[in-house]
């Protein structure tokens, strides 16, 4: 049955943060597992740096996303669709989306304080010198080296978990759910 | 021959003498263990430090009579290190220092100028990888008891001196200005 139940869609502002920092996310990603094979070279001179502008750029969206999805509540879930849900899949949604949220600071944050402790002070757009909340120390980079790694592909795993739920609901449940993260009229 | 062991003797033991007297009055000595070059480049606008671990110099040097001064250094080039093992793999290669072919860098000062206050400016010949460039660099002492320290910062265009070519000439990744800081920890210098 293909539900045409009107369901109440995210604001404008939150759809936009969600597109952009949805197609930033994979792409840095994927720009990291790349570049972090490279032999030394301008490229991946130029890629490590590419990849702190942008890192830095997705902490600070990440940030307006958090105030602005705290100042704005979401919509809440039509009732039909609340109701046909099992309690696991409910704390589930809840569940991913906290974590989303967190590790949209903890990768960005760890990446900073790895690039600190290296040695290598971020410099956004190679103008902006950040401060380094860490000191920089070898021993400590080579500790929380992994963690940037770890927490990027937990931060990859509940992406897919995350777009696995939303195209479920669109092509399984057919209730229609996409549509209040889709761009395009209301 | 028995006759002439004697004299030999004598006279070694004067040649002796005379090299310590003039070595006492005319040379200054670097204490390397106390003493440091430094040099940040800029990588897409970050700061990256590195030093020399070996390097040594010839100092004859009189602060009430700088102009008669002489200056000679040598750095290991082949010491210089980034603090991290992979670009420190990369820097004796052909493309940065080549140190195969150019072991050493080398600066002999020319005309050196007193400015008071223990400030100097000592002009002189850079040498490195094989490229001469001349440099002015600013020197300021300083004095506690016998030693002495001698600090300063200077600037070098590092293409100058073919540091880094061909993919890495691009001064957009590596700027061309490389800062070189020193402090030199001597013995012997005059009081001044």
């Amino acid at each position: 049955m293909k539900s045409k139940v009107t369901i109440s869609r995210y604001n404008g502002i939150s759809i936009a943060l969600h597109w952009i920092l949805a197609i930033a996310l994979v792409a840095i990603f994927v720009v990291g597992l790349y570049m972090a094979d490279l032999p030394f070279s301008p490229q991946r001179l130029k890629l490590y740096n590419w990849h702190k502008w942008a890192g830095i750029s997705i902490l600070f969206l990440s940030i307006v996303r958090l105030a602005w999805r705290l100042t704005h509540r979401p919509p809440v879930l039509p009732q039909s669709i609340e109701l046909g849900m099992p309690r696991w899949q409910l704390q589930a949604y809840h569940a991913t989306h906290l974590l989303l949220y967190v590790l949209f600071f903890v990768v960005p944050l760890v990446g900073w304080a790895y690039s600190s402790a290296a040695g290598f002070p971020v410099v956004v757009f190679g103008v902006l010198p950040l401060p380094d909340f860490v000191e920089a120390n070898k021993a400590l980079a080579e500790l929380i080296k992994p963690w940037h790694q770890i927490s990027a592909f937990a931060l990859a795993g509940l992406v897919v978990l995350h777009v696995a739920a939303a195209l479920k609901h669109h092509w399984i449940d057919r209730d229609g759910l996409l549509q209040r993260m889709l761009p395009g009229r209301s | 021959m028995q006759s002439f062991i004697p004299v030999a003797r004598a006279t070694g033991v004067m040649l002796l003498v005379l090299a310590s007297a003039v070595s006492a009055h005319a040379d200054q000595k670097l204490v390397p263990a106390q003493s440091e070059i430094t040099f940040v480049s800029k990588q897409m606008g970050v700061p990256v430090e590195g030093r020399f671990k070996k390097f040594d110099a010839q100092i004859a040097f009189d602060p009430a009579k700088p102009e008669a001064g002489k200056i000679a250094f040598t750095v290991d080039i082949a010491s210089a290190t980034l603090g991290s093992p992979e670009p420190d793999a990369e820097l004796p290669k052909a493309t940065w220092f080549n140190t195969a072919k150019f072991p050493q860098a080398t600066f002999q000062s020319g005309a050196i100028k007193g400015l008071g206050g223990g400030k100097f400016e000592v002009a002189g010949k850079l040498a490195i990888k094989g490229n001469v460039r001349e440099v002015v660099v600013p020197v300021a002492l300083t004095q506690s008891g016998a030693s002495t320290v001698a600090n300063g910062v200077f600037t070098i265009k590092r293409l100058a001196f073919k540091i880094g070519e061909n993919d890495w000439a691009d001064t957009s990744m590596v700027a061309d200005d490389v800062q070189v800081k020193f402090k030199l920890a001597l013995t012997g210098v005059g009081k001044f």
